[in-house]
């Protein structure tokens, strides 16, 4: 490549200047980049709300924090993480960065409503803050708004519900975009079997945020309309049902989670066969096991709803149906472990941080199968046993994933390689910290420790001390890590086309990338994953 | 690469609008499909509520505007045959017929409406608090679903409006008009909803 | 690229469609005036859905459309007629 014609995304002369180059920007990676910052910002603000409850959770009583303020913090610490951070997460920074890339295209179909998305999900996430300052009072309701306390407190309930539904708008704008983008800007001759696996995940997670999100969107709606207009949907007292809420609820959310670990997922299947210069085991598996979660994950929200009163017949339902779900996700981690087997391995940090995922979604999802039998839910439900279960699923399964991306592809978005053996050293700290922060949490839990409760018997205490250790090792292995980057981005050595030695698209053109992507036609395997 | 607006240009996929705005219609469906969830559960606890309530509404008005927004779908549906046909005469002839349809139905609903709103009855009204519960969720689902149906019919005719200005100016034309053809498919999408709608407002006796 | 291959409805045809349509409103008024307890909500939901298929069909011009997104239209409907009846798994049997 000459590097001395080569212009970069970062350093195209577009119509606008300054800033408005960036916020009006219509190329997927500006767009990606924007994404990053808001959501990175996000999260460390989310984290610290976390690490507030921790510290208020390492003794029992009224720590350092009053009751009503912590029932606003686990609100609002659910409300940026979910909505936020993780569901837009991967797809709004890596799926708009490497997409297009990665079917050969020189960026999505209809890049200004892309930026449109940007734009509201930056306007949602404003308000979302706004409720939090507002005189009535952050909400208190957790970030599940259940009724009948959400339709009845007096906390800034309907701003964050408005705001929960502008960012559910971004969602589904984004998947339309990426799902039209698979389908008509594939480079010629590849077809959807050609296609790497990230863009897989990424289609079958745009299907999710296309159908789940109105659910949600209109349930926000019809809580709003409760509050200002009584119109009784989940009010018992004027024939309602409370329950009806969490079913429509839940409609979308539990499709959401898997908006969150689908695309994690793919980013897992692009990191182990570059790290293990073998070709993915079971493609083909791989990628109707995308498309069989997204669909049957459609079937099984009222896992979440065992103790709300449903029927048995739909409590036996559910639990089967939620057995079902975790075969094809059993699949994908089948076919990880042996893309592995006889491969030429590399421990590169990205690797390090797939690795981390697999055994912390494993633990993960193998506690989600105690919550998906009905009987061991029961004794579990809304304790601190269903607080590590979904912080190992989305944390450790997303978020290490989102830190394995960061890690894999930096080099391409910047053109700069970051230190190894401190990244190494961030991605151990890290998952030291996690397990000691969330494993005691499973226990206490299963011994009755609830959740969103400030308080608690001294019994738990040692947990609590030790869970909270583990947070501040987490964050400041996160800092640790974000400091690594950061520095490889501003001081770091020019990253080649392909430091790794892959074999998709992404690693065939400059690091950065130029403005249109390809600047001669890409070429087109049969097989993505072609190591010889 | 240095000018960064002709790729722009060079790049228009029909197809590619087309299926974006079916996709778009595919997230209505569900919103919608989310208040029809709701009709169906306390419909099948309050059937004689249900069917109480539904005799308060005039099936007079309900069946005049469904044949008024079935004869619009038909009239834009032509638009699209003659803007094909290069008639822009008549495409704007059609689209203006859609329109006043549209009109049509939103005073039809304003009258609705106001006869309800004369007798107490609308959301968070005193009247409709004491009223037994079928018939109470009765009338906050018609409320919400005919509201929610008349604020997408205003936006139907926002876009439109839209068509028309474009198929005026000739930006819509007939090697050209995939905007019209995305409006009218909006337009369906409003027509579609009433279809159900109406029967399980109007006509549950 | 031109549209689909530009096929083209011609006016009778989405008159008769009409026709049709209007046939269809009157007779689930006519037949909803008997009382025929569940029947009643089945047959007007199925003249709906008989009514819905015209204007997907002809007016929306799905049947002239790729068979990708007549799959995917289908698909649609499916999901929400699946997510009610799982619901009514709850509500049936309380």
């Amino acid at each position: 490549m000459n590097n001395n014609e080569h212009v970069s995304f970062l350093e195209h002369q577009g119509k606008y200047k300054g800033i408005f180059a960036w916020i009006f920007a219509t190329d997927h990676k500006r767009i990606a980049f924007l994404y990053m910052y808001a959501i990175a910002t996000f999260f460390l603000v989310g984290a610290i709300l976390g690490l507030l409850m921790r510290f208020e959770l390492v003794a029992p009583g009224e720590t350092i924090i009053k009751p009503q303020t912590y029932n606003g913090l686990f609100t609002v610490h659910g409300i940026i993480m979910i909505f936020m951070v993780v569901i837009p997460g991967l797809s709004a920074v890596f799926g708009n960065f490497f997409l297009p890339i990665l079917i050969g295209a020189k960026d999505v179909s209809f890049p200004k409503l892309n930026n449109f998305s940007w734009w509201l999900f930056m306007f949602g996430s404003i308000l979302a803050v706004a409720s939090q300052l507002l005189k009535s009072g952050p909400p208190d309701t957790g970030w599940t708004f259940y009724a009948p306390y959400s339709t009845t407190t007096g906390t800034s309930v309907i701003i964050a519900t408005t705001a929960a539904f502008i960012l559910g708008f971004s969602s589904i704008l984004t998947g339309l975009n990426f799902i039209v983008t698979v389908h008509r800007m594939r480079a010629p001759g590849m077809k959807f079997f050609n296609m790497p696996l990230f863009p897989w995940s990424i289609y079958a997670t745009a299907w999710i945020q296309l159908l789940a999100t109105p659910v949600v969107g209109i349930t926000l709606i019809m809580l709003i309309a409760e509050r200002l207009f009584g119109i009784g949907f989940f009010n018992p007292d004027l024939g309602g049902d409370p329950v009806l809420f969490q079913h429509l609820f839940w409609i979308y959310s539990h499709p959401a989670v898997y908006i969150m670990i689908l695309p994690a997922m793919g980013v897992i299947t692009e990191i182990i066969p570059t790290f293990c210069q073998k070709r993915v085991y079971g493609y083909k598996a791989i990628a109707l096991s995308s498309l069989a979660i997204a669909g049957v994950g459609f079937l099984v929200w009222g896992h979440h709803m065992y103790t709300s009163g449903m029927s048995e017949q739909a409590r036996w339902f559910f639990s089967l149906l939620t057995f079902i779900v975790a075969v094809p996700s059993a699949i994908k981690v089948f076919n990880w472990i042996s893309t592995m087997y006889k491969g030429s391995i590399d421990m590169k940090p990205p690797f390090i941080f797939a690795l981390a995922f697999i055994f912390l979604f494993m633990i993960g999802g193998l506690t989600g199968l105690i919550l998906g039998s009905v009987a061991t839910d029961i004794q579990v439900h809304d304790t601190a046993f269903i607080v590590a279960h979904f912080h190992y699923i989305i944390f450790g399964g997303m978020g290490f994933a989102f830190f394995a991306a960061i890690h894999y592809w930096l080099p391409k978005m910047y053109g700069k390689m970051y230190n190894f053996k401190r990244a190494n050293i961030a991605a151990v700290s890290l998952f030291i910290g996690f397990n000691l922060l969330y494993f005691p949490q499973f226990i206490i839990g299963i011994q009755g420790m609830p959740r969103r409760y400030f308080d608690y018997l001294p019994r738990f205490q040692w947990a609590q001390v030790l869970s909270t250790i583990g947070g501040v090792i987490l964050i400041s292995a996160i800092i640790l890590m974000i400091y690594n980057l950061i520095m490889g981005v501003r001081k770091g050595a020019k990253a080649p086309s392909n430091p790794w030695k892959g074999s998709t698209m992404e690693w065939q053109i400059p690091s950065p990338p130029s403005l249109e992507n390809f600047d001669t036609a890409p070429v087109v395997k049969e097989n993505p994953y072609d190591y010889n | 690469m240095s000018e960064h607006n002709i790729h722009t240009e060079e790049h228009r996929d029909d197809e590619a609008s087309k299926l974006g705005m079916w996709l778009f219609i595919f997230t209505e469906l569900l919103l919608f499909g989310g208040l029809f969830l709701v009709y169906s559960i306390f419909r099948a606890q309050y059937p004689a509520n249900f069917h109480e309530s539904s005799l308060e509404l005039s099936v007079t008005i309900g069946v005049i505007n469904t044949v008024v927004l079935l004869f619009s779908s038909m009239t834009i549906a032509m638009a699209i045959t003659a803007i094909q046909k290069k008639n822009k005469k008549l495409t704007l002839t059609l689209i203006g017929v859609t329109l006043l349809m549209a009109l049509l139905f939103l005073v039809n609903k304003y009258f609705e409406w106001g006869h309800k709103f004369e007798h107490g009855l609308y959301p968070g009204s005193e009247l409709i608090q004491l009223l037994e519960r079928g018939h109470h969720l009765y009338f906050s689902l018609y409320f919400f679903m005919t509201g929610l149906h008349a604020l997408h019919i205003v936006v139907g005719m926002v876009l439109l409006i839209i068509c028309f200005v474009k198929v005026n100016k000739g930006s819509i034309a007939h090697d050209k008009f995939v905007f019209l053809e995305n409006g009218a498919l909006y337009w369906h999408l409003v027509d579609l909803i009433w279809i159900f709608l109406f029967p399980l407002m109007y006509l549950i006796s | 690229m031109e549209n689909n291959g530009s096929h083209i409805t011609e006016y009778k045809v989405l008159v008769r469609i009409l026709l049709i349509l209007l046939f269809c409103t009157f007779l689930t008024i006519e037949i909803t005036s008997f009382n025929l307890a569940a029947f009643t909500v089945t047959v007007a939901l199925l003249i709906a859905g008989f009514k819905s298929y015209l204007v997907l069909a002809y007016f929306m011009h799905l049947k002239y459309e790729s068979l990708l997104l007549k799959i995917l239209v289908s698909m649609v409907f499916v999901l929400f007629i699946v997510i009610v009846l799982i619901t009514f798994i709850d509500y049936s049997f309380r």
